[in-house]
């Protein structure tokens, strides 16, 4: 069995009487792609905001690169990258001072960033636009942009909130090809999405519904056990049982 | 610290990349002093007088010259003018004041030891008409003291002397100077202080922000630190704009006069912060920030209306806001020229809102993402 990077055990998160993440336990195994679907409401968003470091469980554990959700914070912080559908870069700085910028809040040296930063404009095609402001590039190079930039410290997981949101087929085929390459170097990617043919790219995947975890497994397990043709078959019959509804 | 220093920055290229911003910080010191300074001028100079002197001898041409010498009027005369002439020439705008000396002004004063003249102002515009009236009676009073040179022959006369202290020329600019800095720097601070925090709000680069290693508290520093540099740049704009286009001198301490106008900075800093904690949307802290801080700015300043006339509830109101203090601090120190021991109180409850300010702000910070 590979490391596991994520251990949560039934964690919970209460606000009031209302639980929006009611005893969810998984692992994510390193350079693991790991889907966490959800209709809207169900709980995802408060669940990896506990995972990020940014709000505290109610009960329960989790570990998330080897670090204590409660006590860590900080130090989760320091090993994981993240990604939102908003986009997460400054449009009035150019794409390489937004690199720096975000290394250098992670504490990557200026030496590295020098190197890393060359190399990473190279890879993107991006050398000509380089020093232009991030407002003037189309929005799925910006996406890319992001998504390289919040792996460029080399994080252990990088978290993804519907990284895809509005951007075009073609990008978002192009998108999941560097997930995979991150992937594949060892970085844990922990995405969530509302787009069904992406869940399939996932090793496995999780469905939350009323802030539990319905199901979770690889994306042919979950058609088999439901009986559906593709996920968003699974994703149907699970999330019909739902009682909350989208906030 | 190495982080610290790559935020702010990335701080300064955002205020640098946007002309909007720019124009906002430097380009309205210059309009505000430019319009406080000259258009917005209470004085009263050049001001239409006509003397109708009846008596035409000697001593009334003194008088006449002694007024004439004065830079407050545009002296016009008309020795054979009716009394109805006179008015009909004010009530028409003609002249705004009229002195008249009648015929038997020299005899009067010489034998009787007293003479009458009379002043008319137009009385339509009060402060003006006020104005005249006392530059004239002052005038008069002089003209009395040359004339009775020995002071034997009125030994109980009592002469009022009035002066306009710290303003002897009674340049109306002067007053204003000091608003206008509390006001600039209130404006500057706050708006665009608040502004930059909700921005990131609104990007969703605030969210980034918090999931990196990079401490919230910290966020707020990078944020103040670039805007308390550029508005101590602004407040020197606005020293070098009054000393050298308003020809106003700095009678006090330029030193205590920067260490003063920091801790206002950051008081009003503070607040920008505060704001953009409680506020999601640009528009909104700027509405907040023009609404909430600028027309009390104005009012409770003191620098347009007078807090004394004020009714007592609002005297009361008046205490809170920061800037009522910074302008007595201003006035105290660039125009009387007075030392740190006369606004050490002054300065003390502006250390108290800066703390608090900022210990809520801080206080108020969302960690956390809703």
């Amino acid at each position: 069995m590979a490391e596991k990077v994520i251990i949560c055990k039934d964690l919970t998160k209460q606000f009031g009487d209302f639980y929006a993440v009611n005893q969810i336990s998984f692992e994510v195994a390193k350079g693991e792609i790991f889907g966490f679907l959800g209709a809207n409401g169900a709980g995802k968003t408060t669940a990896m905001r506990i995972l990020c470091g940014l709000s505290y469980p109610t009960s329960g554990e989790a570990i998330v690169a080897g670090f204590d959700v409660y006590r860590q914070q900080e130090d989760i912080k320091r090993h994981i990258g993240y990604m939102s559908q908003k986009f997460s870069l400054y449009e009035n700085l150019t794409v390489l001072e937004n690199i720096e910028f975000f290394g250098g809040v992670y504490g990557v040296s200026r030496k590295e960033i020098k190197e890393r930063s060359d190399l990473l404009v190279k890879d993107l095609g991006l050398e000509r636009e380089a020093k232009k402001l991030v407002s003037d590039l189309p929005l799925g190079w910006k996406q890319k942009l992001a998504f390289s930039t919040a792996i460029f410290h080399r994080p252990k997981i990088v978290f993804l909130d519907e990284p895809t949101g509005g951007v075009d087929p073609l990008t978002r085929r192009q998108f999941w090809d560097m997930i995979y390459e991150a992937a594949s170097s060892g970085i844990t990617v922990f995405v969530t999405t509302h787009y069904m043919d992406e869940a399939e790219y996932c090793d496995r995947v999780s469905v939350m519904v009323d802030g539990r975890v319905e199901a979770l497994d690889t994306p042919n397990k979950l058609k088999e056990t439901y009986g559906a043709d593709d996920m968003d078959g699974v994703f149907y019959r699970l999330a019909m049982g739902a009682k909350r509804t989208g906030d | 610290m190495k982080q610290l220093f790559i935020f702010i920055r990335k701080e300064f290229y955002h205020v640098f990349r946007d002309k909007r911003t720019l124009l906002i910080m430097f380009g309205l010191p210059v309009v505000q002093i430019v319009l406080f300074g000259f258009a917005l001028n209470n004085e009263v100079k050049n001001v239409e007088l006509l003397i109708v002197d009846k008596a035409q001898d000697a001593l009334s041409g003194q008088l006449t010259d002694k007024i004439r010498a004065s830079a407050y009027f545009i002296v016009e005369e008309d020795p054979g003018m009716a009394y109805t002439a006179i008015e009909a020439k004010l009530k028409k705008g003609n002249t705004k004041s009229a002195l008249i000396i009648p015929a038997n002004f020299s005899d009067d004063l010489k034998h009787g030891g007293s003479a009458q003249v009379q002043i008319i102002a137009d009385g339509s515009d009060p402060n003006v008409a006020k104005t005249i009236v006392n530059y004239l009676s002052r005038i008069i009073g002089d003209f009395q003291k040359q004339v009775f040179a020995t002071p034997s022959i009125m030994p109980y006369t009592i002469v009022p002397e009035m002066r306009m202290l710290y303003n002897e020329e009674g340049n109306g600019s002067l007053n204003f100077i000091p608003g206008v800095m509390a006001l600039i720097l209130m404006i500057v601070c706050t708006a665009l202080t608040s502004v930059s925090v909700v921005k990131e709000k609104e990007m969703g680069t605030m969210e980034v922000l918090l999931v990196s290693p990079f401490k919230p508290i910290m966020v707020l520093i990078a944020k103040a630190v670039p805007y308390l540099l550029l508005s101590i740049a602004n407040f020197t704009l606005i020293l070098l704009l009054t000393v050298f286009l308003l020809d106003i001198a700095i009678k006090g301490s330029i030193l205590l006069l920067f260490l003063e106008s920091t801790l206002f900075i950051i008081t009003c800093l503070s607040l920008g912060l505060l704001i953009s904690n409680v506020t999601a949307s640009q528009q909104t802290a700027l509405l907040i920030c023009l609404m909430a801080m600028m027309l009390p700015t104005i009012i409770f300043t003191g620098f347009i209306m007078p807090l004394e006339n004020m009714p007592k509830p609002f005297q009361v109101i008046s205490n809170i806001v920061p800037s009522r203090w910074y302008f007595l601090i201003v006035k105290s120190v660039m125009l009387k020229g007075l030392g740190f021991q006369s606004v050490w109180k002054e300065t003390l409850v502006l250390f108290g809102m800066a703390i608090s300010l900022l210990f809520i702000a801080l206080k108020n910070f969302k960690i956390r993402l809703q």
